[in-house]
């Protein structure tokens, strides 16, 4: 069968990113960008199918700027077979991008989508569930497991109590959580091979998707800073501390 | 305005989160009416009506909605949605997965995790593991929002006296079903809604090891939590995560045992009230977030901490 894996370019995730001064977003200038961690498993997941013979090829997909193309390259390096670019201007709601990738899965007819629970920027956890929404396919987010038989697919999901296993209709999404698996790096003959797979880009008016959003963001700023602590030198002085300063035990 | 407020619980009972969740919509203002969707929901409906604030609450109990499957349970909340101004969740593993589901079935952007309410439309959100907070203003004529629990205090769980409607037929997508569940049960409170979390880290070495943390959460009547290295490492289940993308904690006391303190880790933790770090580096990152710092070995200093409370 056919995976759509879809991917987004972020801060790299050792980065500690600063507030602008003027309020108006984190400065993004010079800093690294990678893969988001959560889209690097969803490209290993659907490379793993594809290597027990479930998964006949992977498209992978980013909705966002030409930048981007760096990382579709990555996920090529990874197994990706080609790559679609729809090019957008960087700061994108979920819900558009959601919209995008229906489009996508329109024309690409994928009995699989995956895609990272949560992009580690906007720390938003919606696309994958308004693209089932909008699909109208069943979803198994935040999986630690994935496993296909015939027409039904078996995902285990991380919830707040602990696991549970659902089993989903195929079309199905899936968003995966960190325990699933822990992505390879790429090689260097496959970087070199990446290059020449396919890469197509496309608009949004292409495929027909509006971008508009009904949220704005109208400020950001750093979070309060903590004051600064002490340092004891025994367990009898912290037990002091927490009893007579803090007191909170 | 009126808010639709989708309730979290478990078919037993309802979860505290929900009453943090009430909180926000307070502040939102208007009339609060709470979801309850289920199987065998009438004693957690009892509850939610009970919840001090809350004017209707509304009982959606079939079989289809037994496990809260977004498939089943967004087009419900959507479709009641449509006559609310807003629409709020509490940011558990069940509203994150539902919400934005109910979110796109309306054609509107959600917005995640707030932690506070600047006005009826407009709403502060941690976003970069926390560290920029963005205030996002909303447009849409449905606001659909998921709320962290940290951010809010619980509303009380009585004093109220709402009324009960019962709602007829059920939504049965038939596209997925639960096959099988590994709850965690504990005798020690909930993560989330703990007074004090001890959590232990990659220097705990093994799972073994995480019975030192347990006599001391015993101790002090606290939860335990983990870093994302222990989870990973395999010490301890995934439900004990506490971080970016695992849990979000704010108890009164936080006492982190053997983490280094990465920023995934410190954005479930640092809004805290306060925060005593154990680590035998005193170098880790963990110390400039703890107002209180002890450097030493854990397996000596954790033992001797319990035996003095």
């Amino acid at each position: 069968m056919k995976v759509l894996v879809a991917i987004k370019r972020v801060v790299d995730y050792n980065v500690k990113v600063r507030v602008k001064a003027d309020n108006s977003g984190v400065d993004l200038a010079n800093v690294k960008m990678s893969m988001n961690p959560f889209c690097e498993i969803a490209v290993e997941e659907a490379v793993r199918l594809k290597e027990q013979g479930v998964v006949s090829e992977i498209v992978v997909v980013s909705v966002g700027p030409t930048t981007a193309q760096e990382q579709l390259r990555t996920a090529l390096a990874l197994g990706a077979d080609r790559a679609i670019l729809v090019e957008a201007a960087d700061e994108l709601n979920s819900l558009a991008v959601a919209k995008a990738l229906k489009a996508v899965v329109d024309k690409e007819q994928p009995q699989l989508v995956i895609l990272g629970k949560q992009a580690i920027d906007s720390d938003n956890n919606q696309t994958g569930q308004m693209l089932a929404a909008l699909t109208g396919y069943a979803q198994g987010t935040f999986a630690s497991k994935v496993t296909v038989a015939g027409d039904t697919l078996n995902v285990t999901r991380e919830i707040d109590g602990g696991l549970q296993t659902v089993a989903l209709s195929l079309p199905a999404i899936v968003t995966t959580d960190l325990r699933l698996n822990e992505p390879r790096y790429a090689s260097l003959p496959n970087i070199m091979k990446a290059k020449k797979k396919p890469l197509e880009t496309v608009t949004p008016d292409a495929l027909g998707v509006s971008l508009a959003s009904t949220n704005k963001t109208l400020k950001v700023e750093a979070p309060a800073a903590r004051s600064a602590g002490i340092m004891v030198k025994s367990v009898a002085e912290l037990v002091e501390k927490l009893k007579n300063e803090a007191k909170v035990i | 305005m009126a808010i639709l407020l989708v309730a979290e619980h478990d078919n037993h009972s309802l979860a505290a989160a929900t009453l943090n969740t009430l909180a926000a919509a307070q502040q939102i203002g208007g009339e609060i009416v709470v979801l309850v969707a289920g199987h065998d929901v009438a004693g957690v409906a009892f509850a939610a009506a009970e919840v001090a604030g809350v004017s209707k609450v509304l009982v959606a109990d079939h079989a289809a909605y037994a496990h809260q499957l977004p498939e089943n349970l967004a087009p419900l909340v959507a479709n009641l949605g449509r006559d609310f101004s807003h629409v709020l969740a509490p940011a558990t593993s069940n509203g994150k997965n539902t919400l934005p589901r109910v979110a796109a079935l309306l054609d509107v952007d959600q917005i995640s995790e707030i932690i506070a309410v600047e006005s009826s439309d407009t709403f502060k959100r941690p976003i970069y593991a926390g560290n920029a907070i963005a205030t996002v203003q909303s447009s849409a004529p449905v606001k659909v929002i998921t709320v962290r629990s940290t951010g809010f205090d619980a509303v009380p769980a009585s004093g109220g006296g709402a009324v009960i409607e019962a709602l007829a037929g059920a939504t049965d997508a038939r596209l997925s079903r639960v096959v099988g569940e590994q709850l965690a049960t504990s005798e020690r409170p909930e993560l989330t809604a703990a007074k004090v979390v001890v959590a232990g880290g990659r220097g705990l070495g093994n799972g073994d090891n995480f019975k030192h943390l347990y006599s001391l959460a015993d101790k002090l009547g606290a939860a335990v939590g983990a870093s994302r290295a222990a989870v990973d490492a395999g010490f301890v289940p995934n439900d004990m995560q506490v971080g970016q993308t695992g849990k979000i904690v704010a108890p009164q006391l936080y006492i982190a045992v053997g983490i280094s303190g990465a920023i995934q880790h410190l954005a479930g933790m640092k809004d805290s009230k306060v925060i005593v770090a154990i680590n035998k580096d005193e170098e880790a990152p963990i110390f400039q977030v703890a107002d209180y710092g002890l450097v030493g070995d854990l397996f000596e200093l954790v033992p001797e901490l319990t035996a003095s409370l």
